[in-house]
Formats: C-alpha cells, structure tokens, sequence
C-alpha cells in the first residue's frame, strides 16, 4: 500500500511538471524591456574569445563546434537568431526553452551570459 | 585513513565494484567532457537542472568520528542524467567504512527533480522525489532529518544494516541566482514507508564564482575556476515533535575547483553545532560529466555497424 502512495506521488509530480513545461517560439516571449538591454561587452574582442570558450564548454556539445548545428538542436548562426537583439538572446539563455530542450543558464554569472552573447553576435550568417 | 580497517568483504559485491568500474571507465573513454560549473554544496540542492543528454558521475564522502564511536566514512558514488531539461533523474549507490570494523554495502537511493515552471523567476521551485532503500548502517549524511544525531553513529555495521530503512523523501528546493550569488534553500519531508511519522529537515546554502567573468584565455587556476560558499543544514524533528529540540544542526564553509579536462573537486569541513551533532565532518567529492552521453554511444555503434 505504501509503495502504490509512493508511486502515486511519483507521478503526479511527473505530470505537473510536463504540463508546466509548456510553451512556444521563444523569440515572441521575451518582453520588450529585455529586449532593449545592452551588452556591457559589445563588440569587445577579448569579450567575444572568452564567450568562445565559455561555448566551447557549455554548448558546443548540442550546437556543434561551430555552432552550425548538430543532431536537431539548431543552428546558431541563422538569420534569425543573428538578428534578435543582443537583449533577447540574453533572455533565452537565462530562461532557456525548457520544452523545446534548451537548458536555463542561469547559473552563470550574467557577465559570462553576456559574453556568450557577444560572441554569438560575432558569428557569420550562414543559412 | 591507513587507520581505516575494511574486513567483512564480500567477493560478490568486489566483483561487482570492479564491473561497475570498468563500465564507467569505458564510459569515461567514450564520451566528451563538459565543464560543469558545478555549485559547492554537498547537501543542499539548488534549482540547477542536469543538461538534457548529459550525464555526471560523482563521489560524496563525509569523513567523521562521533564521540562514543569509531571514525567512520560514508560514500556515494552517484549517477546523474539529464532526462528533459525540467527533469533531472539521478541514482546512487551507497557504501560506509567504520574504522575497527566493515566496509559495507549500506543501499541506493533514486531520486527525481522537476523543474515545474518554465521561466526563470526570482525564487525558482523545484520538486524533489526520492526513493531509498538504505539501511541503518549508512553514512552519506545527503540529508539531515527528524532527530537524527550522532549516537546514529555509533552502532557498527553489522547491528546497523540489520535495521532496513525503506523510505520517501521531498524537498521543496528554492534557488535564486542574483549578481553571481546562488543562494538556495531546501525543505525536506522524509517519511519511513513502515509505519513511522514524517520527519522534517532543511538545508540553506550560499555560494558564488571567485571571479564572475571569463577569461579570453584558457586557464587551470584562474578565479572563475574555483567557487565559495558556505552551507548549513539539519533536523527539523518529526510530526510529533517538531523544531530543532534534540536535532543535529551542521555549518561549514564549503568550496570547488573544476579543471579544464572536465573534473570538478570539491571540500568541506563542517562543524556540529550542538552535542547532539557529530563534532567534525569532512567531506570531499569528485564529479565529471559527459557530455550528450547516449548519442555517443549510438554513434559508436553505428561506426561499428559501417565497419
């Protein structure tokens, strides 16, 4: 009896948590106020060669080296990611897309996330 | 630890040590690392998910002595994988060493965080279900509860893993992240599935980076390498007898470094703040993670296939 309330638990939780998962295209949610904030790093080479190892390290491995893409996981250097603003891309890297399997990095401190984004901002356009 | 004896062993369970330690080798070989950026705690939870794909191989110890017993260490030896980006599941396998006594097998634990909202917040929820199959004899202190204290200590391995310990954990675990600063809270409801009252407990943790930005350059010793913090953590009593009257209460500092190759080594001295606490505890951990660890291992049998 016990193991079936365990069990039970166990998977309401489940199902409360893929409910609340739900969402869609991430560039339509981010508020305007975010959307105008400013890289403190923009444009900085030494800014952009150290987003480039922070991208080597935390997301190379779904967004391939280059970021051109890999195994579904999109590319990072189409179009419409390169002209959302720098604001915008901050925000989907605190907020993730936690449905569409794009992690939170909110456990970065937000210099890092803003040299991230400066060095995403430096990658050419390749569609 | 040469004051360590391990005796009682048994040839099945080495056999089978050695089996899971190959397999992780392989495993080791096989996947790519990632650093982890991993947060100092050893007992409080903050709202950070495993990457979805990845999975992260780690080793808690807690080294202490209690005043009327022998210097024992708990160890886990812990599997993490990144089912979903709101869900993280992880497994752990745990074994205790008593000095003038055993080394033994003390149970596993399987547990589920789930990350039920979907944007970050200035609190961010997670829910937190375990399951534990442990018994008395175990040592890992992954969580404080009820009145645990250190006379749970005191008793050797055989007397302890006689009593079985089948039990449901829940943690509302609330993290924020603010200017570099992660500070996360845990509140912990584990309840013994024969028939005992809940028990309660909590973990507070404070942490940050040394250094908040990166470096353009590639560095072993750097600040942003190394993270600080410190953490408290103990027993809130039970349904009966709830507050902190005859709980153990634990404070320390608590610190890592994460190499470039992927490791991330971690200590912490904690000091018991009560008689009824073990006085000191040392604990250390070990983690690695692999990145995307299933797609590698479909590509490696796919080249296999072609070849």
């Amino acid at each position: 009896m016990n193991f079936k309330i365990a069990f039970t638990i166990l998977l309401t939780i489940s199902a409360g948590g893929i409910l609340a998962a739900a969402g869609s295209d991430w560039l339509n949610q981010v508020p305007p106020r975010e959307q105008q904030k400013t890289n403190p790093f923009h444009d900085q080479p030494q800014a952009i060669q150290a987003g480039r190892l922070l991208f080597k390290d935390h997301c190379a491995q779904c967004h391939g080296d280059n970021a051109q893409g890999m195994n579904k996981r999109p590319s990072l250097r189409s179009g419409r990611l390169q002209s959302a603003s720098q604001g915008s891309l901050h925000w989907l890297l605190v907020n993730g897309s936690v449905r569409r399997g794009m992690p939170s990095w909110s456990k970065l401190p937000d210099q890092q996330l803003w040299q991230l984004v400066a060095y995403l901002k430096s990658l050419k356009v390749e569609e | 630890m040469s004051i360590l004896k391990s005796g009682g062993r048994n040839p099945k369970l080495c056999s089978s040590f050695l089996c899971l330690s190959l397999s992780v080798v392989a495993v080791l070989a096989l996947g790519s690392v990632c650093s982890a950026q991993e947060l100092p705690y050893f007992v409080t939870y903050s709202a950070n998910m495993e990457e979805p794909g990845n999975l992260e191989i780690a080793t808690k110890s807690a080294i202490g002595k209690p005043p009327d017993g022998n210097r024992f260490i708990g160890a886990s030896l812990e599997f993490e994988y990144g089912a979903k980006a709101w869900w993280t599941t992880e497994f752990y396998l745990d074994g205790a060493t008593v000095a003038q006594d055993s080394t033994i097998f003390t149970g596993f634990r399987w547990e589920n965080r789930f990350r039920p909202l979907a944007r970050e917040h200035w609190i961010n929820p997670v829910l937190y279900v375990e399951f534990e199959n442990i018994n008395g004899a175990n040592k890992s202190l992954l969580e404080v509860v009820g009145h645990d204290g250190a006379a749970d200590f005191v008793e050797g391995n055989a007397g302890g893993r006689q009593e079985k310990e089948r039990e449901i954990e829940l943690k509302l675990i609330l993290s924020s992240n603010f200017k570099g600063w992660n500070v996360s809270e845990n509140i912990i409801a584990e309840k013994n599935l024969s028939n005992n009252p809940w028990e309660f407990g909590y973990a507070i943790g404070a942490s940050r980076p040394l250094r908040l930005a990166a470096s353009p350059r590639k560095c072993v010793f750097c600040a942003q390498k190394f993270a600080a913090g410190v953490e408290i953590y103990g027993g809130l009593g039970d349904r009966s007898s709830f507050g902190l009257h005859n709980t153990s209460q634990y404070l320390g500092p608590t610190m890592n470094w994460t190499s470039p190759s992927g490791w991330t080594l971690s200590f912490s001295p904690q000091f018991g703040l009560n008689d009824y606490s073990v006085p000191r505890l040392y604990r250390f951990g070990v983690s690695y993670e692999i990145s995307q660890v299933f797609e590698k291992t479909r590509a490696l049998f796919r080249r296999g296939e072609k070849q």
